[in-house]
């Protein structure tokens, strides 16, 4: 098949499920920012913009409250911290690709997306920008369709539940996790951040606690494989 | 709702909300990796953020499973728990994307249809 529409179809498929999940979630956004008396236009256009879920939901539900712009912005900041994470672990991918599209490519970061390159990557997949670009613009674009249909007209669809579309998006992290999980020192990292986030999700820290065991979990995994490899230099076995 | 923005405080307030909130999230995106350089990141780091993709995973998708309806709940009655448990399963012996999710998916469906609870 020829090499490009290959990596456009690769793109489209990384991006369906993603899909699935954003249209419904996008869609929530947009009714509870207009509900939280934020303009449609504006919600869309912050679709547009930010295009990161959990802190386009914290921006509406400050915003609803009273916040003013400082703390609204500021809170958006801190849920937003892990992008930094993950646009830091794009870096290495970009070998020979101009800053133009680094500049965009790391615009185009989400949660679902950089995961699912990420995984792609481990498994095999010869990184490809195009694939890149289709996957992350074509997820955006359900992002701000659902959020332009929540907005304009929330009143058409009243729950999205009996789809099951509200799994969409944790069926999809399962789907990309587990095969990860394959060697002992990944196993463990996973087990020790997942306990971790829902640890400080519980104790109240529900907006750093992505940002924080990812973190915790990445020196985890750090740590684990410098012993390994000590363990190798005192035993050559 | 006004749809026309009109330069009352209100709105001038929001449209800063919207500018700076919109800044932060595009600069903390982009910022890494338009300016890091592949071999300007020291090895030990570069092996660090190899299990950034595993950990952060691993952190969306736990609380995801086992908080519902905002508790911790390990019970039957967290439907996406006792509906991951198997997906986990399908996951690990099929190792195929597509058909872990539309399993997960199916079982959702198919629990709310029978009537599981939330």
């Amino acid at each position: 098949m020829n090499e490009s529409i290959y990596a456009w179809l690769e793109g489209f498929k990384r991006a369906l499920p993603i899909c699935l999940g954003y249209l419904p979630v996008g869609f929530a956004f947009g009714v509870l920012a207009t509900k939280n008396g934020i303009p449609p236009a504006l919600a869309v256009a912050m679709s547009c913009v930010q295009f990161s879920g959990s802190g386009q939901f914290v921006f509406a539900s400050l915003w609803g409250n009273g916040a003013g712009y400082a703390a609204t912005a500021i809170a958006v900041g801190i849920v937003n911290l892990r992008y930094l994470l993950m646009s830091a672990a794009e870096a290495p991918w970009m070998n020979g690709v101009n800053r133009v599209k680094r500049f965009f490519l790391g615009w185009g970061v989400t949660d679902e997306s950089f995961v699912s390159h990420a995984a792609a990557l481990k498994n095999g997949w010869r990184l490809n920008t195009v694939t890149m670009f289709v996957c992350n613009q074509t997820t955006q674009l359900a992002w701000v369709g659902g959020s332009a249909i929540g907005a304009f007209c929330g009143a058409l669809v009243d729950d999205v539940r009996p789809l099951g579309l509200d799994y969409a998006i944790t069926a999809m992290f399962i789907a990309l996790l587990i095969p990860q999980c394959g060697s002992r020192r990944h196993l463990i990292v996973a087990i020790f951040t997942a306990a971790l986030s829902i640890a400080l999700k519980c104790s109240g820290l529900g907006q750093w606690n992505i940002a924080l065991a990812a973190i915790a979990g990445a020196t985890l995994g750090l740590c684990l494989s410098r012993i390994r490899e000590e363990d190798a230099k005192r035993d050559p076995a | 709702m006004p749809n026309v923005i009109r330069p009352d405080s209100y709105s001038v307030n929001l449209l800063l909300a919207f500018f700076w909130a919109g800044l932060v999230t595009v600069l903390l995106k982009t910022a890494p990796i338009t300016l890091l350089k592949e071999n300007s990141i020291p090895a030990i780091a570069r092996r660090w953020l190899d299990y950034v993709p595993v950990a952060v995973m691993a952190a969306l998708v736990g609380p995801d499973i086992f908080i519902y309806d905002g508790k911790l709940d390990f019970g039957w009655r967290n439907l996406f728990l006792m509906v991951s448990a198997p997906t986990i399963v399908v996951a690990w012996f099929s190792k195929n994307y597509f058909i872990t999710i539309a399993f997960g998916l199916a079982l959702i469906i198919g629990a709310r249809y029978m009537g599981w609870a939330a």
